[in-house]
């Protein structure tokens, strides 16, 4: 069984239950993904498949990616992504299709995509260090403080944190619930943010941890005695 | 259309024409426990937020002599119903400034745009 497909940011917006609570959420135009290489534990080590996502625009392919898709008898697509496959359920077979509809409303996935490029950025916005004090004489703003001892080690330690290029790296949001799904026009809307920019590619999953949905808790009536 | 406007069509519920100066009664559905009974809230528009399905509009009464202010989302299926009581001639968008009015200072000159 599939646990995944490939998905396009559209935006957000907001919507209702019956009861008028109202459901932020992002829309994700999700598929319609083919299979582009079926990977299995006797070949691979893995069961997984690798998806293309088919869009209006025909991609163009170099020659090795090219001969790569038509192994698989379908037309190139601009993104591919790999997602597993878990026991049960027919196995894939390259060409075949996967839809928004692998999803529910009610599902917990997870979405993986880039986070917007934030540019090089001080150690408050990019590892949240606390800063000094705006006034009351204070000139220790925003900078970063010590950064280690001095004679002893000599140097500083790996991995201290400090400002640099922020953002524009592969995020994963978990456990996001699904509030519906449109199979007719490829919608997949997931309860609150996902990461990047609207147009950004997203994976969305099955969650892999996902949290047991808790049942409020009823009062039994109590029987006669 | 856009996939964010096909998801809303489907969200839309019919509402009158809501305007700035509009004195509303507006219908909501309240729970208590198991049961559900209508409550209206009486008020002054002072404020649009449009936005397809998004869409809110803000209600300002003074009850017992405090200013209540009600935010509604204007396709709320928790909304049953929304009457336009009066309209009233505003010349701006957003009524604020009848936060700082009181009584007398807070009238406005009524319009029959409903009517019509």
């Amino acid at each position: 069984m599939i646990t995944g497909i490939i998905g396009k940011k559209i935006g957000m917006t907001q919507l209702f239950d019956p009861d008028g609570t109202v459901w932020p959420g992002t829309v994700i135009q999700a598929g319609p993904c083919v299979v582009v290489q079926a990977k299995s534990k006797a070949t691979d080590g893995y069961d997984a498949v690798q998806l293309g996502l088919v869009e209006a625009r025909p991609a163009r392919a170099t020659k090795p990616l090219a001969g790569h898709y038509k192994k698989a008898g379908v037309p190139p697509t601009r993104v591919r992504r790999e997602v597993k496959v878990a026991e049960g359920g027919d196995a894939l077979k390259t060409g075949d299709q996967v839809l928004a509809s692998i999803f529910a409303s009610g599902d917990r996935v997870d979405v993986i995509g880039m986070s917007r490029g934030k540019g090089f950025q001080g150690v408050m916005k990019r590892h949240n260090f606390g800063g000094g004090a705006a006034t009351h004489g204070s000139m220790f703003h925003r900078a970063p403080g010590s950064i280690g001892a001095s004679s002893y080690p000599s140097r500083v330690v790996k991995g201290m944190r400090a400002a640099g290029r922020m953002g524009g790296g592969r995020v994963t949001v978990r456990n996001l619930k699904v509030v519906r799904v449109d199979p007719e026009n490829h919608l997949i809307v997931v309860h609150g943010a996902v990461p990047g920019a609207a147009g950004g590619y997203v994976v969305v999953r099955r969650a892999v941890a996902a949290k047991v949905s808790k049942a409020p808790q009823v009062e039994k009536p109590k029987g006669k005695k | 259309m856009g996939a964010i406007e096909v998801l809303e069509k489907g969200q839309l519920s019919e509402r009158p024409q809501l305007k700035a100066g509009d004195t509303v009664r507006v219908h909501v559905r309240v729970r208590e426990g198991d049961k559900e009974r209508i409550q209206v809230f009486e008020g002054t528009i002072i404020g649009m937020h449009r936005g397809g399905a998004r869409a809110s509009f803000t209600v300002r009464k003074v009850s017992f002599g405090q200013g209540v202010e009600r935010i509604f989302p204007l396709h709320s299926p928790s909304i049953q119903k929304i009457d336009v009581v009066r309209s009233a001639k505003v010349r701006r968008a957003k009524l604020y400034f009848l936060r700082e009015r009181r009584g007398k200072a807070a009238r406005m000159k009524e319009t029959t745009r409903h009517e019509l």
